[in-house]
């Protein structure tokens, strides 16, 4: 497998929603080729005719309940933990707009 | 004043069985229980670290069964702080849930309010259980009871720890790779990771969902059924849960494995573990091997790709199960910085904000998760998120996907011949503080024994089988699919012939007694309130 640059470690950090700093970069992308090159192992089995496995369980039927309706959180217990809440919502940074 | 400490030893020294006894005879009550518990948590806690939130004074009382309930009524007991409790905070050990109180209860935690146990606190974890040794734990690592400059393992490492000790009568962790039954080995105690399914994952912050499966950590093998008796069962609220009904597993603690065939995997007994374990490791096969078991080598050719396996599986999932911090509905959220004040040159292409304005929503997803969750964490988020990426699935992912099967096979295999397979459950033992943090690989190739297991969804039982250079070593019990009953049972006969129950830490008998001292010269007042 080919080594990570730091233009791909950007990119998928970006897609995590993550960050570093220029200083602690270098070193995250050291771990991540040294933690690649460990797990690249696996090319050395030929899987061509295994079939994947998703889960430890058959979970080949759907799980599905009555539809009832039941009783949920009520609106203030659900916001209780929120950073930012008004008038019965969360409360969020801007969305659109700015420049 | 009462004499709290000079009580609680007598108590807390019981199991949670014996325990139940007693209160049954009503020779102790719940009060008494609870207070003799939450006394030497206190004083053990400062040097050990074990709990993130110990609870208030008075134990909530849940109502009618309470104290009288024949399961677990008046047993005091603690959770990881994973698993959520209505009333106490639920932070994982992370930074990004810091202050969050979960706003109901998990099946588990229901189903032992219901069977009468009294929760005392919520112990401290690796970060989203994502670690061997509580170390990467965003608050404060966790001394081994057994040597205070030696980790007590991870990812549950303040339940194993907090038991061992004798802070809690038993706890309940969560093992996605071994994170049960490795701090049990390391601490000297008991610890299952019950079938993938078996135990209700509601209200288990979800690390890597395929894996995930909450256990016992319990101070003897009868504490672990009687546990397991409580919080097994089929759950509606989990659509992974098993449909199989609870039963009461204290009748499978039987001491007779007469003609019980039993495989020992070569791969498990190679290179790379420490002599001292591996010594006891055969001393207890033998052991079994006395008393009736057929004892016989065996091979599961897949061993060495079960690390490299999960280390692509469990990212992956826990990069999608770790989108939801984003500091909009509970945890942290950056504030009020101004955007690219400090994320420096490797800031994504979605950070962007207007210059010198207010962060917008994705700056500030960015800003929160950069800031709540620590190193680890967000290396394994990368890690999951590249092999799910475009061009990389297939390479990774699928491949990863398609070894895993090659490592369940590997197990079906052996259990057309075997009732059970016995091995070391890590292949040291616990290791100093500060030993492994440096290098990530090796941190993860402490779990080698136990991530096949949860790659499989069987169940594994680590119990302690003597020490090693006077530090306790885990023998693993693994099980076909729903083999509760066979590892109980073989636990159990093991237990009974080598008499290794509960092995004590010396270190902490002898802060206890420093302690006692010094209160009845007089010294101190007023210990634990």
């Amino acid at each position: 497998m080919p080594a990570v640059s730091a233009a791909q470690v950007r990119h998928v950090a970006a897609l995590a929603r993550l960050s570093w700093d220029e200083r602690s970069a270098p070193k995250l992308v050291g771990e991540l080729n040294e933690i690649l090159a460990y797990i690249s192992k696996l090319s050395e089995l030929d899987t061509a005719d295994v079939p994947p496995t998703s889960h430890a369980l058959d979970l080949r039927d759907n799980v599905l309940r009555e539809d009832e309706p039941r009783k949920g959180l009520a609106q203030a217990e659900a916001l209780a933990d929120a950073p930012d809440s008004e008038a019965g919502m969360f409360r969020v940074p801007r969305v659109v707009g700015g420049q | 004043m009462t004499p709290l400490l000079a009580a609680s030893p007598s108590i807390t020294a019981l199991t949670a069985a014996e325990l139940r006894e007693l209160l049954r005879r009503r020779e102790v009550s719940a009060a008494d229980a609870w207070q003799a518990y939450m006394s030497r948590a206190a004083a053990l806690d400062p040097a050990l670290r074990a709990f993130l939130e110990i609870a208030g004074d008075t134990p909530e009382v849940p109502g009618a069964p309470w104290e009288t309930h024949p399961l677990l009524g008046g047993v005091p007991f603690a959770l990881k702080d994973n698993i959520c409790a209505r009333g106490l905070f639920c932070t994982c050990g992370s930074r990004i849930l810091e202050g969050f109180r979960p706003p109901y209860d998990a099946t588990v935690t229901v189903r032992l309010r219901e069977a009468g146990a009294m929760l005392m606190g919520k112990t401290n974890m690796d970060e989203f259980a994502m670690g061997s040794s509580c170390e990467h734990s965003g608050y404060f690592a966790t001394a081994n009871p057994w040597a205070l400059d030696r980790v007590p393992g991870g990812s549950s490492g303040g339940a194993a720890a907090a038991v061992a000790a004798d802070m809690t009568a038993f706890a309940l962790g969560s093992d996605t790779g071994g994170s049960v039954r490795q701090p049990a080995s390391f601490c000297g105690i008991v610890g299952l990771k019950p079938t993938y399914g078996l135990v209700s994952r509601y209200g288990l912050v979800a690390f890597a969902s395929s894996l995930d499966q909450i256990g016992p950590l319990t101070k003897d093998v009868t504490d672990c059924a009687l546990v397991l008796s409580a919080i097994a069962g089929h759950d509606p609220m989990d659509s992974t849960s098993a449909r199989v009904a609870g039963e009461d597993y204290t009748r499978y603690l039987v001491p007779d494995i007469k003609g019980m065939r039993l495989g020992v995997p070569r791969e498990y007994m190679g290179e790379g573990i420490e002599p001292g374990v591996r010594a006891a490791v055969e001393r207890a096969v033998a052991g079994l091997n006395g008393m009736g078991a057929e004892v016989e080598e065996c091979s599961l050719p897949h061993t060495e790709y079960g690390v490299a396996t999960y280390y692509i599986i469990a990212p992956a999932e826990a990069s999608s199960n770790l989108a939801r911090y984003d500091g909009v509905r509970y945890g942290h959220r950056a504030g009020g910085a101004r955007a690219g004040a400090t994320t420096g040159a490797m800031t994504g292409a979605g950070a962007g904000t207007g210059a010198g304005g207010d962060l917008d929503l994705a700056a500030m997803y960015e800003r929160t998760r950069s800031e709540g969750f620590g190193a680890e964490v967000r290396r394994r988020i990368m890690i999951g998120t590249y092999v799910l990426s475009a061009g990389y699935y297939d390479a990774y992912y699928l491949k990863a996907q398609k070894a895993r099967t090659l490592v369940k096979q590997d197990f079906e295999n052996v259990f057309a011949r075997f009732d059970a397979l016995v091995t070391p459950t890590a292949p040291t033992v616990a290791f100093p503080i500060g030993a492994k943090t440096a290098d990530p690989l090796q941190m993860y190739l402490n779990d080698v024994f136990t991530i096949p297991v949860n790659m499989a969804g069987l169940p594994g039982i680590s119990i302690p089988c003597g020490l090693s250079e006077g530090l306790p070593v885990g023998l693993q019990l693994i099980g076909p699919h729903m083999g509760e009953p066979t590892l109980l049972r073989l636990a159990y006969a093991y237990e009974t012939a080598s008499g290794i129950r509960h092995p004590r830490p010396a270190a902490v008998n002898a802060a206890v007694a420093a302690a006692e001292a010094i209160r009845a010269a007089g010294g101190v007042g007023g210990v634990a309130k």
